[in-house]
């Protein structure tokens, strides 16, 4: 029997990057799971607050988690966010009985934090296996040099999230060489994108990713992979200014691991939402002979 | 410049309402920098973040009011992963937006923010935004 696996796809996932929900979705079943989203779920409120005193910003992502261990003990999320936000706040429901009451005071609730939150990334690593994973490749991703950014909320603060190592993570760069990919390793791989700066202060943000652009090209990256929608958002928007201001600097894709891991397992081209990117990954996978056709 | 350290400036009600607020105590840093140095934003902060810890340190809560630092700060804890003190200078910064968007001022009005982006930004961008910088 295929395992199931409960999914929490959070707001955007939902609507701007649909995409990235559903080559997940469409990769989990070739590789031989299945991701069942919860059947109630709202927006876990896109930040941790990093005050203590703050736990009214709690509430929403409590309501996640109570709810969703109504369906079962893990629950499993794509965006980094989503992630760091419901992996946090669950920490201090278990770890913090008096929070955990007044938590559960504004949710009408009893969750006691005893749900397991997890990223796909270690879905894919824990439960099926790098080994397995490279098994169920069919289309190699052979001679892509692959850049792999992990930002912020994958990684930080290392003994809430604990993924992997906080200021030398692999995980990424070992999925891509199951895939057949070259991974690069660049500077700025775990630095911020900017974020949600991107809303009023976008010179910030566009000195940021770009940094994180330069970074990843000048180390040979040809293609970046991500796990992040508004990190992948910011890195898309950031390269405006590159173009105009780098002689010779033309646009490098940006997408999201799931479309890269179902390019591999042999997913059909076209569903995989690589006319969503703003810089097409097409003559990269022409020019590598990955996928047959001319620029 | 003069500075006249005072025991009622540096244990001031409003110090006290910064650590209640953000649970981090501002004795604890002992100004190594390694917080600006890793900072992502520091080049665009007024004060950069060991500066910030320095002036409540001191009592200066006026001054780092004034500075753009709370509202440039992006919250990635980078600061909070390089302090040997474990101090999170992200969490002092967040208790001063708190402080000032608790009383109800917005830094930033929903009807400023540009269609375009509202238009084709990451919902995850549009919420964290709001929550960062209205009250």
């Amino acid at each position: 029997m295929t395992m199931k696996i409960p999914y929490y796809p959070g707001c955007t996932l939902n609507t701007v990057a649909k995409g990235f929900d559903a080559t997940a979705r469409e990769a989990a079943l070739k590789i031989g799971f299945e991701m069942e989203e919860l059947k109630l779920w709202n927006c876990c409120g896109a930040t941790f607050p990093l005050t203590p005193d703050n736990l009214i910003a709690l509430s929403a992502p409590a309501k996640v988690l109570s709810n969703a261990r109504k369906e079962g003990d893990t629950v499993t999320t794509l965006c980094s966010v989503c992630y760091n936000v419901l992996k946090r706040t669950n920490k201090v429901i278990k770890d913090d009985k008096e929070k955990r009451g007044v938590i559960n005071g504004f949710i009408d609730s009893e969750y006691d934090g005893s749900l397991s939150v997890l990223h796909y990334l270690e879905v894919l690593r824990d439960k099926i296996g790098f080994a397995r994973l490279k098994e169920a490749v069919k289309r190699p991703l052979k001679g892509i040099k692959a850049a792999t950014y992990y930002g912020c909320m994958l990684l930080r603060p290392f003994e809430d999230i604990g993924i992997d190592d906080a200021e030398k993570p692999t995980i990424f760069e070992n999925m891509l060489s199951a895939l057949g990919a070259t991974p690069v390793d660049f500077p700025n791989k775990i630095e911020c994108c900017g974020a949600h700066l991107a809303m009023n202060n976008t010179d910030v943000v566009e000195k940021l990713s770009g940094n994180v652009m330069t970074s990843a090209v000048d180390n040979g990256a040809e293609l970046i992979v991500t796990s992040c929608p508004l990190c992948q958002y910011n890195l898309e928007k950031s390269q405006k200014r590159l173009i105009e201001e780098r002689p010779g600097y033309t646009g490098v894709p940006v997408v999201y691991f799931t479309q890269v891991l179902g390019l591999a397992i042999g997913a059909d081209i076209n569903t995989l939402g690589f006319e969503k990117n703003e810089y097409s990954i097409m003559p990269l996978l022409h020019r590598k002979g990955i996928v047959a056709g001319e620029d | 410049m003069k500075i006249k350290l005072a025991k009622e400036d540096i244990e001031s009600s409003k110090i006290q309402l910064i650590e209640r607020v953000s649970g981090e105590e501002m004795r604890r840093c002992y100004q190594c920098g390694k917080c600006s140095a890793g900072c992502p934003v520091s080049f665009a902060m007024e004060l950069p973040p060991s500066q910030v810890m320095r002036f409540l340190q001191l009592g200066r809560v006026d001054e780092v009011m004034k500075a753009n630092s709370m509202w440039t700060c992006v919250g990635c804890l980078q600061c909070y992963a390089r302090c040997p003190q474990g101090v999170s200078v992200a969490a002092v910064l967040e208790a001063l937006r708190q402080i000032v968007l608790r009383k109800g001022t917005d830094h930033e009005r929903i009807k400023d923010v540009p269609f375009p982006f509202m238009k084709s930004a990451p919902q995850q961008a549009i919420v964290c935004g709001f929550r960062k910088f209205v009250s």
